[in-house]
C-alpha cells in the first residue's frame, strides 16, 4: 500500500459506487443505542478504499421476515485486514458469510444487492459457487478440524480442487501451508495423527492451515480466537498480520484489542446497519458517531 | 373379597393417607404460613403416609396371590382320604386336578365321587377364607403402616429424602426385573440346550452338514436318521440376511443421505415418520406378500429367462426381509448423519468443496461408526426375524449359495420343531433349544459390536 488515497481517486476507483458517503454529524435519532437506525441511515466514514479486492453496494440479507442486515456498503480493500466489530447479533457474521456465500446453506436466509469480487458480481445466477468458495476462505469462530489426519485435513482442499498433480506436490503444499500457519515445526513428525488430537489453539491454525492450502485470495475469519487462550490468541494474531502480506482478511471480533491490534480498517456494526467504518487509529482514537464511541469506550454492548 | 376390589380399596386408602399425611404435616406447623419451616414440602408428607400405606400391603397381597395356589392345594391334599394321599405324584396331580375343575364347576374327566365333591367343597371353602383373611390383613396392614407413617410426621422429618430413597428403589426394583427375565430365559435355554448335547454331540451340531432332526421312535422305524447340523441352518440365514442387508444398507442409506443433507425441512418432518412406518408394518404381512405376491414373479421372471427358480426362494424371503429393514438403516443412520456437527460441513462448503464431495468425503467418514452400528443392528434383526422366512423361505434344508434354491433359516426351524404335540426328552425338541441358544450367542454378539461402534463414535464430538 501506497499511503492513502486522495478523495480523486476514489471518485476514480469505485465507479460502481452508487451511494453519496455521509461524513456530517449523526442523527440525532440514532442516540438510542436499543433503537434501530433507520433505512435510510448513511454509513459514516469512507466505506471505500482504492485499491478493493471486494465492494459491497447495497447489501440487504433476510432471514424469513428477519432484516438481518441493512442497506450495506462496504468495501474490503486489497492486502488488507478489515475488523468488523459491534453488540452480539448485530450481523457482524452474516455479512461475513455473505462475501463467500456461506449463508446459501441458510435455507431461509436471502441476499439482495451486489457484492463483487474483483468486479465479478458473486451473486450472479452464473457463477459457480465452488470456486468462489476457494477463492474467498473462511475460517471459523470454533476450531473445526475434520475427523482425519493432519496431512489429510491440509490435502482436502488441494484434492478436491486437483491443485497437486503429484504426491510430492502435495507434499509441498501441506508443508507450505503448515509453514505459513507456523505450524509445521509443532506437528512435522505427527501428520498421521488425527487433527483433532491437536490443542484448540493448534487446531485454529490447522484450520488456517487448511485455507490456506486452497490458495485464497480473500480469508474471511469469524472470531477466530473466541475459543482460544491469550498465548495461542496471540500466535493467530501475530500470523494474521504475516498473512496480511498476501492475502486480503476480513475479521469478525468482539474483543476491540484484537481488532485494534491487528486490522489497518474498522467497521462497527449495530443492529444490522453498517454505523462507521474508518482507519483503525482513527475509529479507536477519534470515532465520529455516537454509537461507536459508546460501544469502544464500553458503556455499552 | 375379589383381589382386583382390594386394589382399589387399597388406592384409596393411599390418596385419603396422602390427603392427611399432608394435611399433618401442615398442621404440626401451624397451617400454610409455616409451610417454611417444613424440611420438606408439605406433598412429600403426603407421598411418604401414601407410600407407606400402599407398598408393604401391595407386597403382602403379591406374596399371598404368589403362594395361595400351592398352600391351599396342601391343604386339600392334607385333607384327602390317606389312600388317595399316597397315590404317586403323577396320578395325585391329575386328582387335585379334576378337584379343581369340580371347585371351578368346569368339566371333570372321570366320575364324580363323595370324596372328590368333599374335597373340593373344602377347597372353595378354604379359597373363601384365604380371600377374606387376605382383605383383613391387607387392609389392616395397610392402616397400621400408615398411622405409623402419620404419627412420624413432623417439621424435622426428612419426608422429601425418604420418599426419594423408596422411589430409587422402585426404580431398582423394575430395572431388577428386566434384566432378571433375562437371565431366568438364558438360563432356561441353557439348561435345555445342556439336555440336548447330552443327546446329540456339540461338535455334531456346531459343525455337521446335514439337518434332519426326525428321530425314530421305534427301533425299525426307517427313514428317521435324526442329523442334527446346524449348518445348513445357519448358511440358509446368513444367505438370507445377505440378501437382505443388500437391499436394505444401499436404499436405507441413500435414503437417509437424501434426508439428511438434501430434503428440506419440511419433506424431511414428513418423509422420515412415513419411512418408519415401514418398521411398523406387521412381519406377518410382509410374509404374506413374500409367499404371494414376489416369490410367484420371481419364479415367472426366473422361468421366462431359462432359470429354474424354487417356489420358496431365499431371493424373495430376502428382498421382502431387505424392504423390512430398510428403515433400521435408514433411521439410524438419519441420526447419526444429522449428529455430524454443521461446523464440519462449513468447513468443506467454506474450502469450496460441492455438496457430494463434502457428504462423500466429510460427513459419511464422520458417520461411518454410528452407520455400521445401525446396519449391525438391522443385520441382528434380520438373522432373528421369523414371520418372513416361515410364511417365504421353505423347510427343506439345503445347504446352497444359490438365492434362487429354497432355504431354511435357523428361526423357521425352531418353528417346526416347536409346532403341534411335544416330547420334552425327545433331542428334536430339545434340538430347538439349542438352536435358540445359538442364534442368541450371535444376535447378542452382533448387538454388542454394535451398541460398542455406537457409543464409541457419540463420543467423538462431545
Amino acid at each position: 500500500m501506497d499511503g492513502l488515497p486522495s478523495e480523486e481517486e476514489q471518485e476514480m476507483t469505485t465507479e460502481t459506487a452508487t451511494v453519496d458517503v455521509d461524513v456530517t454529524v449523526p442523527d440525532p435519532q440514532t442516540a438510542s443505542h436499543s433503537k434501530e437506525l433507520d433505512s435510510n441511515f448513511q454509513t459514516v466514514g469512507e466505506v471505500r478504499v482504492a485499491n478493493a479486492r471486494m465492494t459491497c453496494t447495497d447489501v440487504n440479507v433476510y432471514y424469513g421476515d428477519k432484516h438481518a442486515i441493512k442497506h450495506c456498503n462496504l468495501d474490503i480493500g486489497e492486502n488488507q485486514v478489515i475488523a468488523m466489530i459491534g453488540p452480539s447479533g448485530c450481523g457482524k457474521s452474516t455479512f461475513l458469510r455473505c462475501l463467500n456465500r456461506m449463508n446459501d446453506t441458510i435455507d431461509i436466509c436471502r441476499v439482495t444487492g451486489e457484492i463483487k469480487l474483483d468486479q465479478q458480481d458473486i451473486y450472479d445466477k452464473r457463477l459457480d459457487v465452488v470456486p468462489l468458495r476457494a477463492q474467498v476462505g473462511m475460517v471459523f469462530q470454533k476450531p473445526n478440524p475434520f475427523p482425519k489426519s493432519i496431512y489429510d485435513n491440509i490435502a482436502y482442499g488441494p484434492r478436491i480442487h486437483g491443485l497437486a498433480s503429484s504426491r510430492a506436490e502435495l507434499d509441498e503444499i501441506v508443508e507450505r501451508s503448515l509453514s505459513k500457519a507456523g505450524l509445521w515445526n509443532e506437528v512435522k513428525d505427527r501428520l498421521d495423527q488425527p487433527g483433532n488430537g491437536l490443542s484448540g489453539g493448534q487446531q485454529q491454525r490447522l484450520c488456517i492451515a487448511r485455507t490456506i492450502a486452497v490458495e485464497p485470495e480473500v480469508i474471511l475469519m469469524d472470531e477466530p480466537c473466541s475459543a482460544l487462550d491469550p498465548i495461542a490468541t496471540a500466535k493467530v494474531e501475530e500470523l494474521i498480520d504475516e498473512l496480511r502480506q498476501n492475502y486480503t482478511i476480513a475479521i469478525v471480533t468482539h474483543s476491540m484489542q484484537q481488532a485494534a491490534r491487528v486490522s489497518q480498517r474498522t467497521a462497527y456494526f449495530h443492529l444490522g446497519s453498517l454505523v462507521e467504518v474508518g482507519e483503525t487509529t482513527q475509529v479507536f482514537t477519534n470515532p465520529q458517531h455516537k454509537l461507536t464511541e459508546d460501544y469502544i469506550t464500553g458503556r455499552f454492548g | 373379597m375379589q383381589l382386583s376390589v382390594l386394589v382399589f380399596v387399597l388406592l384409596g386408602v393411599m390418596a385419603l393417607a396422602y390427603h392427611l399425611g399432608r394435611r399433618r404435616s401442615l398442621a404440626t406447623v401451624g397451617g400454610r404460613v409455616g409451610a417454611r419451616s417444613l424440611h420438606s414440602l408439605p406433598s412429600y408428607y403426603g407421598f411418604y403416609t401414601a407410600l407407606w400405606a400402599g407398598l408393604p400391603a401391595l407386597l403382602i397381597a403379591g406374596l399371598w396371590v404368589f403362594f395361595e395356589g400351592s398352600i391351599i392345594n396342601s391343604m386339600v391334599v392334607q385333607g384327602l382320604p390317606s389312600e388317595l394321599r399316597e397315590l404317586p405324584p403323577a396320578q395325585l396331580g391329575l386328582l387335585m386336578n379334576d378337584v379343581n375343575n369340580l371347585a371351578s364347576g368346569n368339566i371333570v374327566s372321570g366320575e364324580v365321587d363323595a370324596t372328590m365333591q368333599r374335597a373340593a367343597d373344602h377347597l372353595n371353602e378354604l379359597r373363601s377364607i384365604g380371600s377374606t383373611a387376605l382383605a383383613i390383613a391387607v387392609l389392616s396392614i395397610a392402616l397400621g403402616t400408615a398411622s405409623l407413617a402419620w404419627r412420624a410426621i413432623g417439621p424435622k422429618m426428612r419426608a422429601r429424602n425418604r420418599v426419594e430413597v423408596i422411589v430409587s428403589s422402585l426404580l431398582v426394583v423394575s430395572s431388577l426385573i428386566a434384566i432378571l427375565t433375562t437371565v431366568g430365559i438364558v438360563l432356561s435355554v441353557l439348561f435345555e440346550s445342556f439336555r440336548f448335547f447330552q443327546k446329540v454331540p456339540v461338535t455334531d451340531f456346531l459343525f455337521g452338514l446335514e439337518w434332519s432332526p426326525q428321530v425314530a421312535l421305534r427301533a425299525d422305524q426307517v427313514g428317521a436318521s435324526g442329523a442334527f447340523g446346524a449348518i445348513p441352518l445357519f448358511a440358509g440365514t446368513l444367505l438370507i440376511s445377505f440378501i437382505a442387508l443388500l437391499v436394505a444398507v444401499p436404499v436405507g442409506l441413500m435414503s437417509a443421505i437424501y434426508l439428511a443433507d438434501y430434503a428440506g425441512p419440511k419433506l424431511r418432518s414428513n418423509a422420515k415418520p412415513v419411512l418408519e412406518v415401514l418398521a411398523g408394518v406387521p412381519t406377518v404381512v410382509y410374509g404374506f406378500f413374500a409367499a404371494l405376491t414376489l416369490a410367484p414373479a420371481i419364479r415367472g421372471v426366473g422361468e421366462s429367462v431359462g432359470l429354474s427358480v424354487s417356489s420358496e426362494s431365499a431371493l424373495a424371503a430376502g428382498l421382502v426381509m431387505g424392504i423390512m429393514i430398510i428403515p433400521f438403516v435408514s433411521s439410524l443412520s438419519d441420526d447419526v448423519i444429522n449428529a455430524v456437527p454443521q461446523s464440519l460441513r462449513d468447513a468443506a462448503y467454506a474450502l469450496g468443496a460441492t455438496r457430494s464431495e463434502t457428504i462423500r468425503q466429510v460427513v459419511l467418514p464422520a458417520a461411518l461408526p454410528g452407520i455400521m452400528g445401525g446396519i449391525l443392528l438391522a443385520a441382528s434383526r434380520a438373522i432373528g426375524e421369523t414371520m418372513i422366512v416361515v410364511m417365504a423361505a421353505g423347510l427343506s434344508a439345503n445347504l446352497t449359495a444359490n438365492p434362487l434354491d429354497s432355504v431354511t433359516t435357523v428361526t423357521v426351524q425352531i418353528v417346526t420343531l416347536l409346532v403341534g404335540d411335544q416330547e420334552f426328552d425327545s433331542a428334536k425338541t430339545l434340538a430347538a433349544f439349542a438352536l435358540g441358544l445359538l442364534l442368541f450367542v450371535v444376535t447378542l454378539g452382533l448387538n454388542i459390536v454394535a451398541l460398542h461402534i455406537v457409543r464409541k463414535y457419540r463420543e467423538q464430538y462431545e
